[in-house]
């Protein structure tokens, strides 16, 4: 199995081109070991780094200090072993769904090879009739089932989602979360979420790692023991979810997770 | 009703067409006006409504045809009346100036007559412009990629651009004229420097604001920079690209009308001026309405080009 990522020591400061004020120290010390075919959910206050880590992992940034090691090899660039699903809809706009799909392929020049990977994954994330269409002509739903593949079809080891169901509405939201978790099955990969949505988390991760705000750090790592496919209305669930609102401190009332710091 | 409001609509034209024919002769001429040896005036009558007849028959068989020549008809009504008000003015009551207001059976008959001069002239401006246009938006696209894509270049190269992209094309005219070994040279290069500035300036700015999740997007994809270039940041400022051909298209135009009055002896701008000089109106119109046609038949076939790349966008310019 491939997709182990280590992450020692990671220290992330942005400088800020503004002399005047401090730099930001989004992440300090970050230290996370992560196994091979694990769901891992990243959840913590706004703004905490969440993000940033997903792109230290990309390799869209570099760390300030630390490493972060994919199957023993440190991470200096990103690369197709690492796919990332984009917060939002951001397909290209000017190729259709097909060749929006079939970009990385292409840029990477195994294309040929590999065309049949592409109708698969039009099948898989059902879009089928729609591969002639442009983003613009589709919902947003189908955006974001469109970018999924885009991300998949080189078979990463390792996919990083940002927040990747956050605009979308309850329902497109449930059905998708159960596409990336059957997706994540049957293809052995290492995933990491962000997210903003304790449920979500819940429902999807083997680990949820619950991050400290900003310079942040590992609050703590849960282990989701729940045997898969899981029910949305379990009655542990509720435990997991006062544990983690408890650690990020807002435990005393329910729902609200988001919050400015 | 609405079956009748169709068949009224078009058979407006054909109305348009009696009533202008009639007035026509039904009218003596003032006399003031040259006249010409045949009447061309009705010639073109004849000949719109022929061409209108095909597409009338043609349209019983074609839907969309009949739904277009529905939707015209009354705007074909409105051009043929208008020319027979102007035909009324210049011919008939002769209250304008008759030097420089000719009658439209000169102005027609003066195309018709010329029509080999003229398409020479034609043919000499179309490879004028197209020569320059082409330098000048090649040469135009890579500054702009350059400038939108390096940092570098943009620190040397963008005050280059300011300083010397806003100076009016005419501005250059006495210097070309006589830096360049020939006028045709000088001519290229100042049809090509006013397509450049727009075409340059509007690519960088489209390259530049290329969607920077795009470019992260397409790194994670394992894109090289290279292609990161050719299939992101290009398609990307496409839209603002054709913007800037746009403009340089229309600037052009007015260059290539000013070069050739400038020292030119060929060229449809060179023709209005030269009928200027000599006082016959008649070839200044016919010039003008041959640069109309001629300017609107790129324009529309620019905006055709655009259409079929830009298919993926939303909402765009009408033409």
């Amino acid at each position: 199995m491939v997709g182990n990522i280590s992450i020692q020591n990671v220290r992330k400061e942005f400088v800020n081109q503004d002399s005047s004020q401090e730099n930001i120290i989004a992440l300090n010390d970050f230290t996370l070991d992560i196994q091979p075919g694990t769901f891992v959910s990243l959840i913590g206050p706004s703004g905490c780094g969440k993000s940033t880590l997903l792109r230290l992992i990309s390799g869209l940034e570099r760390p300030s200090s630390g490493s972060i090691v994919l199957d023993g090899k440190e991470i200096s660039k990103p690369g197709s072993d690492r796919g990332f699903a984009f917060q939002g809809s951001n397909l290209f706009p000017w190729l259709t769904v097909e060749q929006n799909i079939a970009f990385g392929l292409k840029a990477r020049h195994i294309y040929k090879d590999n065309k049949k990977d592409v109708q698969d994954f039009i099948d898989l994330i059902g879009l089928n009739g729609f591969e002639k269409s442009y983003p613009h002509q589709l919902s947003g739903g189908m955006n974001q089932r469109a970018s999924l593949a885009r991300a998949l079809v080189g078979h990463p080891k390792v996919l990083l989602l940002d927040e990747p169901l956050g605009a979308l509405d309850a329902f497109t939201r449930m059905n998708l979360q159960d596409e990336i978790l059957e997706i994540w099955q049957n293809h052995n990969m290492t995933m990491i979420m962000v997210t903003h949505d304790v449920d979500e988390a819940i429902y999807m991760s083997d680990k949820v790692v619950v991050m400290s705000a900003r310079p942040s750090k590992v609050e703590a790592v849960i282990d989701i023991e729940l045997p898969r496919p899981r029910a949305r209305a379990q009655d542990t669930f509720q435990v997991y979810r006062s544990q983690i609102l408890n650690i990020l401190n807002l435990g005393g009332d329910i729902g609200m997770i988001e919050y400015q710091i | 009703m609405k079956r009748y409001i169709t068949i009224i609509k078009l058979i407006l034209p054909v109305i348009a067409v009696f009533l202008s024919v009639a007035t026509y002769y039904g009218f003596d001429d003032s006399g003031k006006q040259k006249s010409t040896e045949y009447p061309y005036y009705v010639y073109l009558m004849l000949f719109v409504s022929g061409i209108y007849f095909i597409f009338a028959i043609a349209s019983i068989f074609m839907k969309t045809l009949r739904a277009k020549i529905i939707h015209k008809a009354p705007l074909l009504t409105g051009t043929i009346i208008f020319m027979a008000f102007v035909n009324i003015v210049t011919a008939k009551t002769t209250i304008l100036p008759t030097l420089y207001f000719p009658s439209l059976d000169r102005i027609i008959g003066l195309i018709y007559e010329q029509k080999l001069f003229l398409l020479e002239n034609v043919f000499f401006s179309l490879k004028l412009l197209i020569t320059g246009f082409i330098w000048g938006a090649s040469i135009g696209f890579l500054t702009g990629l350059a400038l939108g894509y390096s940092k570098k270049v943009g620190y040397w190269l963008n005050p280059v651009t300011k300083f010397i992209g806003p100076i009016p094309t005419t501005a250059w005219i006495p210097l070309a004229l006589s830096v360049f070994p020939t006028t045709n040279t000088a001519n290229v290069f100042l049809i090509a420097f006013a397509v450049w500035f727009p075409v340059t300036l509007m690519t960088s700015s489209g390259i530049q604001s290329t969607n920077q999740v795009h470019f992260e997007v397409s790194s994670t994809l394992g894109a090289s920079t290279l292609y990161k270039i050719i299939h992101v940041a290009i398609p990307s400022a496409m839209p603002s690209i054709f913007l800037g051909v746009f403009y340089g298209t229309v600037s052009s135009f007015a260059t290539l009308m000013a070069v050739e009055m400038n020292g030119n002896s060929s060229g449809i701008g060179w023709y209005i001026n030269w009928q200027k000089q000599v006082m016959m109106y008649d070839g200044v119109y016919a010039g003008l309405i041959i640069i109309a046609v001629l300017c609107s038949l790129i324009l529309t076939l620019l905006f055709k080009v655009r259409d079929r790349v830009l298919v993926w966008q939303k909402g765009v310019i009408k033409w």
